[in-house]
């Protein structure tokens, strides 16, 4: 397995070589799809001569970075296309490897409930044959590397990329099953973007999984596991934050990069739904819609937390995509990796209702979003409200595709447990809905 | 009772004779104005009304006002102003047409101010004065906020008598969209002591005044020297009123100029209360033998003076002099081009700029600044102020300044980022400007999308970006000798200089005018609808997955509607559903 995916990295690096030296890299860093105000390579740059300037890079509105980035870059700047593509192949290495863990995992759980007779009789084709899991590592990290997005990301030098591997290399460790490495990685990823905070829940419950520790309220081995995880990533979340406090000597980092990310005071366009809201509307209501949108976030955790506590990997793929559709301030990259997770639930597509509409949706909305955005900001012909409704079909299209994948894998589950020709009383085939 | 009665009327009586008598309170006005040709053949006016006053004024006490005017002086003292500097002016000042300019100020209204070191709240004090200037001048200077004041620390110094430079207690700002007009110049001219019904302040009628290619007004005041021992401290009210008549403004052809034709009025007395009122004309020739104006009637003496480092010939009229107003009972001095002006004695400005914007769509774009010097053996340097408000978002990395093709790192670099709806960037550098060469410096910005409340009523018609600020102590040609402040005509006194070498010399760039991307402001419930849509979709999507399960559909026995189709079908005859 080795041999494929090192021919992919080869081939994902040497497009992007290629693309670093033409002149498509310029226009790329310019596009608002790709760098959004958080992660932009220009605003880095600025933050960096700022401080050669002797000013805080945070005493302004144009750098939004944690300071760890400004460690990183401070002696790295001259290497930053190296950093980028390393990065990107450690991502795809990682989740290469975690995908590979989890087939075996997905295996000897399917086993253990063939033997306990906990499958329905006539679901043989929904069995999963290790001959048909063999080469989804590498779809994985082939998804990762050739998508157009992170390929985008990674020409950009948007610190998406860094961003996508930290979340990474979090899922390797969890999926592991260690869990200090996966809260040091998870209070890392909390402390660049604060959104894989939701992540916490699908981690602990796969390690609770791991540890074959009942996920029971009133059982004292199940809070003793999350008393031992959380305080590992609350003590991590504060070290790394106290060590950034020692870059600059200040605390001016919070409200500029937390604060920022929290009361979305830019808005410049981007893939996301906030902008424009937020260009919008009214005053009064400004601080309650923010909260709300907010909350958005994070309100959907507990939920699939109790229906999915099963499956924790779904859970986790689910998470990661609802915090890219509704953060604060999406780019493409951070799509990029959801994305990648596609091929995992490959065998879940007999039971996909609209996927060949919602990714045709996705196909022409991204190819139209660059269009729209030249009409409007460079032409003039157009004003904001085509890049608005184009903003708006592309989250719908990305909402659908979750559910629909949501659909498709609940729909699975139930054929497994209840036999996939179902009939009903009176013989005649049955119609499956959710009532 | 009586007893009382008698306590009180004698301190009524103190109290009125302490009135009586000011607190050594001499106030004295000097009008002066200066009629400039302009090389290009237009002709520059500039009126000086100087009130000083020699008193200081306490805080809280009542103070007694003859000259100087009230307002300004409950002002000064109420909000702790130790310098306070206001512009107003419609026009920009085309340097290299018209020459060096005397006092030059930005485009709208310009207000400085250095306040006392006793003031606690430097903000708080900035913000009422800001506010009681725009009531007392009729001038929008209460849009004056934290967005558009910045606390420059190498360009302003104060102009006055000055113990300490805490660059803490100085504000600046520039408001460019603000218009100049007669509702300005009427307070302005209610606060000269003789008004404008005699005097120099005659002349100031507004409909000739604003039919002009540039209008300046300003007031400075400013603590200076009482004598020249300098033990007491003086007030000085300074309002000067620049204006310049070009000959396709007035609408006839021929450049000969006169008092009437300017400001449609004659001098016939001067200002009662004037001690000093003088009327200068600018008639140096550039070649002593070819004479350039003839100026009639002829005037009563001549006053050489090297003013911005050139040397001048002034004629002086003196209204206070009785032998002047003995021929006719008006004055109407009369400028005759005796002969036409020859291009080659255009002489270029030793130190002048120009600035503008560049790129195009509304996502970013570049601002530059081409500075030039075009002395040709001197170099000096220059400090460039540059604010930007900070929906522009500079990027001081794409920042470059280029001079005779090789990179010019400045020597000083003050840069103050801009925080959203907070305060605008804030750029200091001095830059060491090389014998004739032009300098360009360039920074890159983008444009940001504000929320639709802060637009102005007509966002189409783009945003104003202030002029920047040059300060520079030029080099002159001719050696300066130490400035008889009394005498001089204007504004050599106004900037103290050091030493006879170099004048001072603050320039303004254009303002520019950049667009921002708008959203669409008629759509504000549809955007909230349509997007609390989407959110929505997705709500209700998941939450249909996550409280309902699957079950087997079981065949119902039929709805409402079938069994109402049904009775309809059996009416009909027809086969039940």
């Amino acid at each position: 397995m080795a041999a494929p995916l090192v021919l992919v990295i080869l081939v994902a690096v040497t497009v992007r070589a290629v693309l670093y030296r033409s002149s498509l890299a310029a226009f790329i860093s310019e596009r608002v799809e790709v760098a959004s105000p958080l992660n932009a390579w220009k605003r880095v740059v600025e933050g960096l001569a700022l401080l050669d300037l002797g000013v805080s890079p945070y005493s302004g509105a144009i750098f939004h970075e944690t300071p760890l980035i400004i460690y990183l870059f401070h002696f790295l700047i001259e290497y930053a296309e190296l950093v980028f593509m390393i990065t990107d192949v450690l991502t795809a290495i990682a989740l290469y490897l975690a995908i590979q863990d989890f087939n075996k995992v997905v295996f000897k759980k399917q086993k253990l409930l063939i033997e306990l007779d906990k499958y329905a009789p006539d679901v043989a084709e929904l069995i999963r044959t290790p001959m048909e899991m063999h080469y989804i590592p590498l779809k994985v990290a082939l998804f990762y590397l050739l998508n157009p997005y992170t390929v985008m990301s990674c020409v950009a030098k948007s610190t998406c990329t860094i961003n996508n591997t930290v979340i990474a290399f979090f899922i390797l460790a969890t999926i592991k099953g260690s869990a200090f490495l996966s809260a040091v990685f998870l209070a890392l990823a909390t402390y660049q973007s604060l959104y894989p905070l939701t992540l916490f829940a699908p981690a602990l419950l796969y390690l609770l999984q791991r540890q074959f520790i009942p996920v029971k309220l009133k059982s004292k081995s199940f809070w003793l596991y999350t008393m031992q995880y959380a305080a590992l990533y609350l003590c991590s979340l504060v070290v790394i934050i106290c060590l950034s406090f020692f870059l600059l000597n200040s605390w001016d980092f919070i409200p500029s990069v937390y604060g920022f990310i929290l009361s979305v005071p830019d808005l410049t366009p981007n893939i996301g739904l906030f902008w424009y809201f937020f260009a919008e509307m009214f005053e009064h209501f400004s601080l309650f819609f923010v909260c709300v949108f907010q909350i958005n976030v994070f309100f959907y955790t507990i939920p699939l937390a109790v229906k999915l506590k099963e499956h924790p990997v779904f859970f986790m793929f689910i998470q990661i995509a609802i915090i890219s559709i509704f953060k604060s301030y999406p780019t493409v990259g951070d799509i990029a990796l959801y994305m990648a997770f596609l091929p995992v639930w490959s065998h879940l597509y007999r039971f996909l209702r609209n996927i060949f509409i919602l990714s045709c949706v996705l196909i022409v909305c991204s190819l139209l979003f660059p269009v729209l955005w030249h009409l409007w900001i460079y032409a003039g012909s157009a004003n904001s409200n085509f890049y608005y409704a184009i903003t708006l079909t592309f989250n719908i299209g990305q909402i659908l595709l979750i559910s629909d994948y949501f659909y498709a894998f609940l729909r699975r589950e139930y054929y497994l447990t209840h036999g996939l020709y179902l009939t009903r009383q009176d013989g005649t085939e049955a119609m499956l809905v959710l009532k | 009772m009586l007893a009382a009665a008698a306590l009180l009327l004698q301190l009524l009586l103190l109290g009125a004779a302490g009135a009586g008598r000011p607190p050594a309170g001499r106030d004295a006005l000097r009008e002066e104005l200066l009629l400039s040709p302009l090389p290009a053949g237009g002709l520059a006016a500039t009126f000086q009304f100087r009130t000083r006053w020699d008193s200081a004024p306490q805080r809280g006490a009542v103070s007694h006002y003859r000259l100087f005017p009230k307002a300004l002086g409950q002002l000064v003292s109420a909000q702790g102003v130790r310098e306070l500097h206001l512009a107003l002016t419609q026009g920009f000042w085309r340097t290299r047409a018209w020459g060096q300019p005397p006092l030059q100020a930005p485009a709208g209204a310009e207000l400085w101010v250095w306040f006392q070191d006793t003031v606690a709240d430097v903000d708080k004090a900035w913000k009422e004065l800001s506010n009681i200037l725009s009531g007392i001048f009729c001038a929008s200077l209460n849009f004056i906020d934290s967005t558009n004041t910045v606390t420059p620390t190498a360009s302003f110094k104060p102009l006055g008598l000055a113990n300490g430079t805490d660059h803490h207690l100085l504000r600046y700002a520039v408001l460019p969209r603000e218009i100049v007009c007669t509702e300005n110049l009427t307070p302005w001219k209610k606060l000269l002591p003789c008004g404008s019904k005699a005097g120099l302040a005659v002349l100031l009628k507004a409909e000739r005044l604003f039919h002009s290619s540039y209008h300046s007004q300003a007031v400075h005041i400013r603590p200076i020297c009482r004598d020249a021992s300098c033990l007491a401290i003086s007030w000085e009210l300074r309002q000067t009123l620049t204006v310049v008549f070009e000959t396709f403004s007035s609408g006839q052809g021929k450049k000969d100029w006169s008092l009437f034709k300017m400001f449609s009025r004659t001098l016939t007395e001067a200002c009662p209360l004037a001690s000093q009122s003088k009327i200068y004309v600018d008639i140096s020739a550039k070649d002593k033998e070819k004479e350039l104006l003839e100026v009639t009637p002829s005037p009563a003496s001549v006053h050489e003076a090297i003013v911005q480092g050139e040397k001048r010939t002034y004629a002086v009229y003196d209204l206070l002099s009785p032998s002047l107003f003995n021929t006719s009972r008006s004055l109407n001095v009369q400028l005759k081009w005796k002969r036409p002006q020859d291009s080659s004695e255009l002489s270029t400005p030793v130190l002048h700029a120009q600035r503008y914007v560049s790129g195009y769509g509304l996502q970013t774009g570049e601002i530059s600044t081409l500075i030039y010097n075009t002395h040709p053996y001197r170099a000096f340097p220059v400090i460039l102020l540059e604010t930007v408000p900070w929906y522009l978002r500079l990027y001081v990395h794409t920042l470059t300044i280029i001079t005779k093709g090789k990179e010019n790192k400045p020597s000083y670099i003050h840069y103050q980022p801009a925080q959203d709806r907070r305060r605008p960037h804030l750029l200091e550098m001095l830059i060491q400007l090389p014998a004739n060469s032009v300098t360009k410096i360039t920074i890159q910005f983008e444009r940001a999308l504000l929320k639709w409340t802060e637009y102005t009523p007509d966002p189409n018609h783009g945003f104003y970006v202030s002029p920047s600020v040059l300060s520079a102590l030029v080099p002159s040609v001719v050696a300066m000798k130490e400035v008889d402040m009394e005498q001089s005509p204007l504004f050599t006194s106004l900037f103290p200089s050091s030493d006879g070498s170099s004048y001072f010399v603050r320039l303004y760039t254009e303002p520019l005018l950049v667009n921002l991307p708008t959203p669409d402001f008629s759509m504000p419930y549809n955007v909230i609808c349509l997007t609390c849509t989407v959110v929505a979709v997705c709500y209700g999507s998941f939450y249909n997955l996550l409280t309902r399960t699957f079950h087997v559909e079981e065949p119902s026995r039929g709805g409402l509607a079938k069994r109402l189709a049904n009775i309809i079908r059996k009416f009909r005859g027809v086969p039940p559903l």
